[in-house]
């Protein structure tokens, strides 16, 4: 595969700003990538391929609403209701639509449980694929390259920084994400929590227990 | 169920069969020399607006058939690879550059924005920046005054 990105990248715009003169008189360009992708962006609007209030639309959704609360909901019924964990284990995709959340096109959600015997980790080794429709945005840990290519290489050390410290006799199942296939990790269910709701149970469904780097919160833990 | 477009490259992956497990750990990998996984704490997603935008042009576009999502997840990997070829670090603090490169080949390969067009609209851009009076908005027109 060649990559030729780099031609032109730094191509010679180097515009001098003449630092001296009035400073009212123009406004400073925001970044080479800034301008790049205002000029996408018009260029997009322009020929009908986007349109701005779906953007907005978009922008809006992940930064505010999705968040980790999809999943969050997700794992808290399947802690409650075993015909839907069930279900979730199968297809996830069918059993998340029957609770009324739709995922964003070409996501194909895989659900994992964890079990006393068996601990998931989710990582994209390829680009950074990530359940959106059920975490929101990935954090920026999850991008970088060291998580990439040490939660492959070495899961246990991996967990380990996130003060995660798994017995030797538990598997772990690390799963590479893939830009059709995104998993979802049911953590255990705390104990401490019998008798708790759905809804309270899902204040302790965090967004790294559902990446799998951490177990879900305990209940001393949460106020 | 593994996507709609059955694809001879990825045949025969079950996507319930994990890929590696823990005892991939036993390859001989120096860990010591792999630096530490960046952490943050729950903070915005994007630290920057243009980071929010690039992000939902590729989710609209692939939304409205331009791309297939396997297409720019492999545009995006190899963009990222070729960051850390030129010797980025790729701690997730530069993955919206790779997110904008890639989307700048992309929509290049699918004939909807040339290189020249997005070099000469990021050009203009510029020159309208620097054409506008400070605290007015920027408008691409005033490039052209």
């Amino acid at each position: 595969m060649t990559n030729d990105h780099d031609g032109g990248h730094d191509g010679g715009h180097d515009h001098g700003h003449g630092h001296g003169h009035d400073h009212d008189d123009h406004t400073e360009p925001p970044s080479e990538t800034a301008l790049r992708v205002k000029a996408l962006e018009s260029l997009l609007v322009e020929k009908g391929l986007v349109e701005r209030p779906a953007l907005d639309t978009l922008v809006d959704a992940y930064e505010t609403k999705v968040g980790p609360r999809n999943g969050a909901a997700v794992v808290a019924r399947a802690w409650t209701d075993d015909e839907f964990r069930r279900r979730l284990l199968d297809d996830a995709p069918a059993a998340i639509s029957s609770i009324g959340i739709t995922a964003p096109k070409g996501e194909h959600l895989v659900a994992v449980a964890n079990t006393p015997r068996v601990h998931n980790l989710v990582v994209c080794t390829l680009c950074s694929c990530y359940p959106w429709g059920m975490l929101g945005l990935p954090p920026a840990w999850y991008k970088s390259a060291p998580y990439r290519a040490r939660a492959v290489r070495d899961p246990r050390g991996v967990l380990a920084e996130f003060g995660t410290h798994l017995a030797d006799d538990v598997e772990v199942r690390v799963w590479d994400s893939t830009s059709e296939v995104r998993y979802l990790v049911v953590p255990m269910r705390p104990s401490g929590t019998h008798g708790w709701s759905a809804e309270e149970l899902q204040e302790l469904v965090t967004r790294n227990s559902m990446v799998g780097v951490e177990p879900a919160r305990s209940p001393e833990v949460t106020s | 169920m593994t996507g709609e477009t059955p694809d001879p490259d990825e045949a025969a992956t079950d996507p319930r069969t994990p890929p590696s497990g823990s005892d991939v750990a036993a390859v001989d990998v120096d860990l010591d020399a792999l630096p530490a996984i960046p952490r943050d704490e729950d903070g915005p997603v994007f630290a920057e607006p243009w980071q929010a935008e690039a992000f939902a042009m590729a989710v609209r576009l692939h939304e409205q058939g331009v791309f297939t999502w396997r297409r720019w997840a492999e545009t995006l990997g190899e963009e990222i690879r070729a960051a850390q070829e030129a010797g980025d670090p790729d701690l997730g603090d530069t993955y919206y550059e790779h997110w904008v490169r890639a989307l700048s080949r992309i929509v290049a390969e699918h004939g909807a924005v040339s290189g020249e067009e997005l070099e000469a609209r990021t050009d203009r851009w510029r020159r309208a920046y620097l054409a506008t009076p400070h605290g007015h908005p920027v408008e691409l027109s005033a490039a052209d005054e």
